[in-house]
């Protein structure tokens, strides 16, 4: 059955049924659906909380309990008032419910009018009326921090930061994973091992010596000072290496006997057969260098060289957070890491499809 | 046109040593195979050739020229390997190119040679192909064209033919036996299949655990093996080979080995003659009548293929022996048949080995 379905193509529904054979549910089918929910889940959760959360108004971002869906307050025009009011439902004395609108609040009494008649204004206990509330977008979020913020500013200092400081990644990394997969020399282990060992130093350790020596280099409040100092990662020279060690060595000769420089095996032969993992850096480079925060902080104190995520931190006041602002402008910087994911993904799962080795 | 010279080559990995002391020349225009075992160090050799290993002591004297110090890429020699080794990520165009395009070549002159090495191979249709597009007997083409066209001072072959199977093995076989009759360019081909050998080689050298055994024409080494691996090695189904013991008697030298005795020509100067190890190739053994016979044997085992017939039997105390004949015998297991070694294709070893005689007068 599973190959009759594979072979006319699986429907999305047809893979949301599908179950281990059999026409019956089985235990393990139900287990399986239960346990695959939570797992979407706990991953899709906060990201979808986040996004709709982006949407709310400040006040509904606040409120209690909160809500899932972005809702605001319906608010008529009522005569005798300049501004709109916002609309209640009411419970009055008597059982009935009215549609009020509120003029203003005293403690725990609310001073209400009905629509309809403006000129009668009627008392009712807070605990007795009820928002009436509506679907409502607050496009304003993404809107304003876009128009009053230098966020084009930090979204072209993030860009440039990711992009530069991914492709400075990629190729000394490529160079140094090069060097310790290809050639054999004593020591080799030992100077891999030292590579990987610095991984245990964490970046809160060295970040006074690091800012120092931006310091001296003139580099600070220059996206330099972001780019450089993490370039060589270990994680990428580990990466890259273990995978130019399973290239065939007799690629490696078969070019060294075509006359081809070190360079040019570097460049013409070990690195386009390694694009899978260069792609896995790429993206891991990508995540890293556009959601850095510490670094950039320490050493960006400029408002026109701030990155996104140095920017987003600017809308956290002292005293004030603008949430509403901070959650927009979150899912504003998570599209771009997202759509790298998505389009060099493949680029993970894909070995080295195509050798032409026997 | 190119000579080769091997000077008292040595290689070491660490102590262990795997090549000890290797003297070769190699004539310009030569095929020549380096035969062996597996392990045997014909492979290192190559690459020490090659230039992918430097030797532990010797010279490698390409030329005229001791190039030990010179990396591959400079000794302007062309390899291919088992593997083919083709770039993947390339076409079949790029893959030839690749050597070309290294050494600064016009543009104009590349595509020349690449379109002329692709229509010798007859690859031209697949030029725009990746290597993974191709069959296996294709990717040897551009594996050989990748080397062609370079116009090396000699070509290198790492058992070029053993991923192929039998039927193409063949064919490429007599393709690179014309190849090398058209191009005439010197050549060294490692392989451990002694008929590939025997085929191919102008000259065969046959290394065993990082020595020369012997250096020859290929029916040099069939007729007049210097010593019993040699005699063991060429020649397919291998040579029969027992061990003996010499004994005089009345004016002639009989041939111990069990109850059998089988008398020679005193002619053959044996000096130790305790133990001693003679040889019958499969062909060379008759079968006749009881009177002529030398041995009685039971048959073990008969192949009849047709147009031959292999027996495997057994004398009473000895070891297996195979025996060809032509044409299809009316043989049955368990038959016992009468054995004659032919006296002029026997083969005597003394107890290192080392050949006494290759030939024994009546």
């Amino acid at each position: 059955m599973a190959d009759a379905q594979t072979a006319s193509g699986r429907s999305i529904a047809g893979l949301l049924t599908a179950r281990r054979g059999g026409a019956s549910w089985h235990w393990t089918d139900v287990f399986t659906y239960v346990y695959l929910a939570f797992g979407v889940c706990l991953m899709f959760g906060p990201v979808l909380w986040l996004a709709l959360s982006s949407f709310k108004t400040p006040a509904g971002l606040l409120e209690f309990p909160p809500t899932l869906l972005p809702l605001g307050q319906i608010e008529v025009e009522v005569d005798g008032h300049d501004k709109p009011l916002p609309l209640y439902k009411v419970t009055m004395e008597d059982g009935t419910v009215r549609e009020l609108a509120q003029i203003r609040r005293i403690g725990i009494i609310a001073q209400m009018v009905d629509p309809n008649d403006p000129e009668t204004s009627i008392r009712v206990p807070i605990a007795s009326r009820e928002p009436i509330r509506e679907f409502r977008v607050a496009w304003e979020n993404y809107t304003k921090p876009l128009e009053r913020f230098n966020f084009l500013t930090y979204l072209n200092n993030s860009v440039i930061v990711t992009v530069v400081a991914t492709l400075i990644t990629l190729l000394i990394n490529s160079m140094a994973a090069f060097g310790l997969a290809i050639y054999e020399f004593k020591g080799r282990n030992a100077v891999m091992l030292f590579v990987i060992g610095t991984l245990m130093i964490p970046i809160t350790i060295i970040l006074v010596p690091a800012y120092l020596v931006v310091t001296q280099l003139n580099m600070v409040n220059t996206l330099w000072a972001v780019i450089l100092p993490g370039a060589a990662t270990p994680t990428g020279v580990f990466l890259l290496r273990q995978y130019m060690l399973t290239l065939p060595r007799d690629l490696i000769e078969a070019a060294r006997m075509d006359k081809a420089s070190e360079w040019a095996i570097y460049w013409r032969i070990v690195l386009p057969l390694s694009l899978p993992a260069i792609a896995v850096l790429a993206i891991f480079s990508v995540m890293w260098r556009w959601n850095d925060f510490l670094w950039p902080l320490v050493v960006l104190n400029r408002s026109e060289v701030y990155t996104l995520q140095i920017g987003l931190n600017a809308f956290q006041g002292e005293l004030d957070v603008q949430w509403h602002y901070v959650l927009a402008m979150t899912v504003v910087t998570l599209i771009p890491v997202a759509l790298v994911f998505a389009f060099l993904q493949r680029f993970i799962t894909t070995g080295i499809a195509s050798t032409g080795m026997k | 046109m190119t000579e080769i010279i091997l000077k008292d080559v040595r290689k070491a990995y660490g102590d262990v040593e795997v090549i000890h002391g290797i003297d070769l020349s190699i004539d310009s225009g030569k095929f020549v195979v380096f035969v062996g075992p597996s392990g045997c160090g014909k492979s290192t050799l190559l690459r020490i050739i090659a230039g992918l290993e430097g030797v532990t002591s010797g010279d490698v004297v390409i030329d005229g020229d001791v190039v030990n110090a010179q990396p591959a890429s400079e000794r302007g020699l062309a390899m291919v390997f088992q593997s083919y080794a083709l770039y993947p990520h390339m076409s079949v165009y790029k893959n030839m190119a690749f050597g070309l395009e290294n050494s600064k070549m016009p543009r104009e002159e590349i595509e020349k040679r690449v379109n002329d090495a692709a229509s010798m191979l007859q690859i031209t249709p697949y030029l725009k192909r990746r290597p993974k597009a191709l069959s296996g007997g294709q990717r040897q083409r551009v594996a050989i064209g990748r080397a062609i066209v370079r116009d090396p001072k000699a070509f290198l072959f790492d058992e070029p033919l053993s991923n192929l199977d039998a039927e193409l093995r063949v064919a490429m076989r007599k393709e690179l036996a014309g190849l090398h009759a058209k191009l005439g360019g010197t050549m060294i081909y490692v392989t451990h299949d002694q008929v590939e050998a025997m085929t191919l080689a102008n000259t065969i050298v046959v290394l065993n655990a990082g020595r020369i055994e012997q250096v020859g024409a290929p029916l040099d080494l069939y007729n007049r093996p210097q010593n019993t691996f040699v005699a063991g090695f060429i020649g397919s189904p291998r040579m029969n080979l027992v061990d003996a013991a010499a004994e005089a008697s009345d004016g002639r030298i009989e041939l111990v080995t069990g109850p059998q005795r089988i008398a020679i020509s005193s002619s053959i100067r044996i000096t130790r003659s305790d133990k001693i190890t003679f040889g019958a190739r499969p062909e060379h053994i008759e079968i006749v009548d009881e009177k002529d016979a030398d041995i009685a044997a039971t048959v073990d085992l008969s192949e009849q293929l047709g147009g031959e017939t292999y027996l495997y039997c057994t004398p009473e105390g000895m070891p297996q022996l195979t025996v060809h004949q032509l044409g299809q015998l009316p043989v049955h297991r368990g038959q016992e048949i009468h054995l004659r070694f032919d006296r002029a294709a026997m083969h005597l070893f003394d107890g290192d080995g080392r050949v006494i005689a290759n030939g024994i007068p009546q």
